[in-house]
């Protein structure tokens, strides 16, 4: 068990738990944070990937893209954080409407919905 | 020696692994978000024990500090917005837990078929990386047999701003897209902060000129160690910032002079990269004797056109000034 | 192993006990400002103690005044980020739980919090 499967591994976790998360949660915000977790996922999958010859230098090819990575990350979540209080001051709820709306559990109340 | 790395590594997958499971299923947004900034902190942890040292500096003043500094000003948004009529105003509403029962609505057919994709995803990617994880030199033979022609002397950078130059190029272009997509939906004025403290004024104003110097040693120790623009413009960042929190905000209105220098990263770039081409024949072809003055200039430029992207990014700009 | 190696490694022993101290204030203290309280403790003096077992390791006198200098500036932002929280808890309205508090809500008679 080399570190690189071994973070290998995690990163198949992370991406699992990222994409459920991005699948099943209703409000936008935990939608953000489960892309933020997927993607860092995929960049720890890639840098484990360049680690995979231990005796070796790190392969800098794969960590120069997970470097862009990361910039172009924080920019996703900039911009979809933008588009979600745009929606809210639009529809008053941070969920989608076939995704909260339904199933009549907002009568607890929009008040204690953000 | 090894057993310890191996345990230490170890808890570190674990940790990773429940902090991310917390951050989703958590019913308290607050807690959520804090959580995931946890979670970076960790991930540069990660970085370092993979031998990426580049990743986990721009780790820890990108993916924890900066996406920390963005979720949290979009709670505080959200709280403020959602017009639940706390009896005390102004900040003290976020700190009020905020549940939200739009989780977990869908039935359980669903729910279960959801989770049986997730591990079928998760079982094939597990075989596909057990079986892929064998000793390869990757590409690691090509760059270091192309690193005298690159300019600098650290791999990473010689990656980012020479071989792959383009790609870094078309990711200062994504930055500016992110960056306007944001200022047009910006319908509203900038969110109040709270009337800062003078301890919060005094440490900004300490802090701003000790990390632009740590952020120009930064970039100057990119060609020959880790380091480069986007940690440094990171940092800068970070730094502006604080600067606006704390009631002194260090960039002038959004006018000409602002939006030239949040340009001027992907213009010096594109020109330098039709330079190139005029002069060897191929984009982004450095001419071999100036490259690491080339990488230099791209590298400046881009260290303060980042710096500003993600200030903007977080702050916005006061009301009006979008047009 | 030197002396060296041997003071280094008490240092890091105990940076050990006191950021176990501050975790378990963490989790186990009542309010927001003995956390912060306990939050001190593992910043303070056990990034201290970790800083001067590294430095002694360092090999050279610019890596060991980088490791000092960094130890400063997380006392001064820890130092601002307590007394930032604390402004928000109070502004906020959470009150210290203190002996009076304890008891009152012991005896479940109605009062201010």
């Amino acid at each position: 068990m080399t570190p690189a499967l071994l973070y290998g591994l995690t990163a198949v976790a992370l991406c699992a738990i990222g994409l459920h998360g991005a699948m099943a949660q209703a409000h936008l915000l935990r939608r953000i944070l489960a892309l933020n977790i997927l993607g860092a996922g995929v960049f720890l999958l890639s840098v484990a990937l360049a680690r995979r010859a231990p005796h070796l230098a790190p392969d800098p090819v794969p960590q120069a893209l997970v470097l862009t990575g990361i910039v172009v990350a924080v920019c996703v979540s900039a911009l979809a954080l933008a588009l979600l209080r745009h929606l809210q001051a639009d529809i008053g709820r941070s969920a989608l409407p076939e995704d909260g709306a339904a199933t009549g559990t907002e009568a607890a109340g929009p008040a204690r919905d953000a | 020696m090894t057993m310890i790395a191996l345990a230490f590594d170890g808890l570190l997958a674990l940790t990773l692994i429940v902090l991310a499971w917390r951050t989703l299923a958590s019913p308290d947004l607050h807690q959520a978000v804090v959580l995931l900034v946890a979670f970076g902190l960790q991930l540069s942890l990660a970085w370092v024990r993979l031998d990426a040292p580049d990743i986990a500096l721009a780790e820890a003043a990108i993916g924890a500090g900066i996406t920390g500094v963005l979720l949290m000003g979009a709670l505080g948004q959200l709280a403020d917005s959602a017009d639940s009529a706390p009896s005390t105003p102004g900040p003290g509403a976020a700190i009020v837990p905020l549940q939200d029962e739009s989780q977990r609505q869908h039935g359980t057919g669903p729910r279960v078929l959801l989770l049986l994709l997730t591990l079928m995803f998760a079982a094939a990617l597990g075989t596909a990386v057990w079986q892929v994880m064998v000793s390869s030199d990757g590409l690691l033979p090509a760059v270091q047999a192309q690193m005298p022609a690159s300019g600098v002397a650290h791999p990473v950078t010689a990656v980012l701003l020479n071989f792959r130059a383009y790609d870094t190029l078309l990711e200062m272009a994504v930055l500016m897209l992110a960056l306007l997509g944001v200022l047009a939906l910006s319908r509203t004025a900038n969110p109040s902060w709270p009337e800062p403290s003078p301890v919060l004024t005094a440490l900004a104003r300490g802090l701003l000129p000790l990390v632009t110097l740590v952020a120009a040693y930064l970039l100057w120790r990119g060609s020959h160690a880790p380091g480069g623009a986007f940690q440094a413009g990171a940092v800068l960042a970070g730094a502006l910032v604080l600067a606006n929190l704390a009631g002194a905000p260090a960039l002038p209105a959004y006018g000409a002079l602002l939006r030239s220098a949040v340009a001027l990263g992907l213009a010096v770039f594109v020109g330098v990269a039709l330079v190139a081409m005029s002069l060897e024949g191929a984009l982004l072809e450095y001419p071999s004797a100036i490259a690491g003055g080339l990488i230099l200039l791209i590298e400046a430029s881009l260290t303060l056109s980042i710096a500003l992207v993600l200030t903007l990014l977080v702050t916005g700009v006061r009301a009006g000034e979008t047009s | 192993m030197t002396l060296i190696d041997v003071v280094s490694l008490a240092s890091l022993v105990a940076c050990a006990g006191f950021f176990l101290a501050g975790t378990v204030g963490l989790l186990r203290f009542p309010d927001v400002y003995t956390r912060l309280h306990a939050l001190t403790k593992a910043d303070n003096l056990g990034l201290g103690l970790m800083v001067l077992g590294v430095a002694l390791q360092a090999g050279s006198w610019a890596v060991a005044l980088k490791l000092a200098l960094i130890w400063l500036l997380v006392l001064a932002a820890s130092t601002a980020v307590s007394h930032l929280v604390a402004r928000a808890a109070l502004r906020a309205g959470i009150l210290p739980v203190t002996e009076v508090s304890l008891a009152r809500d012991a005896s479940c008679q109605p009062g201010p919090p």
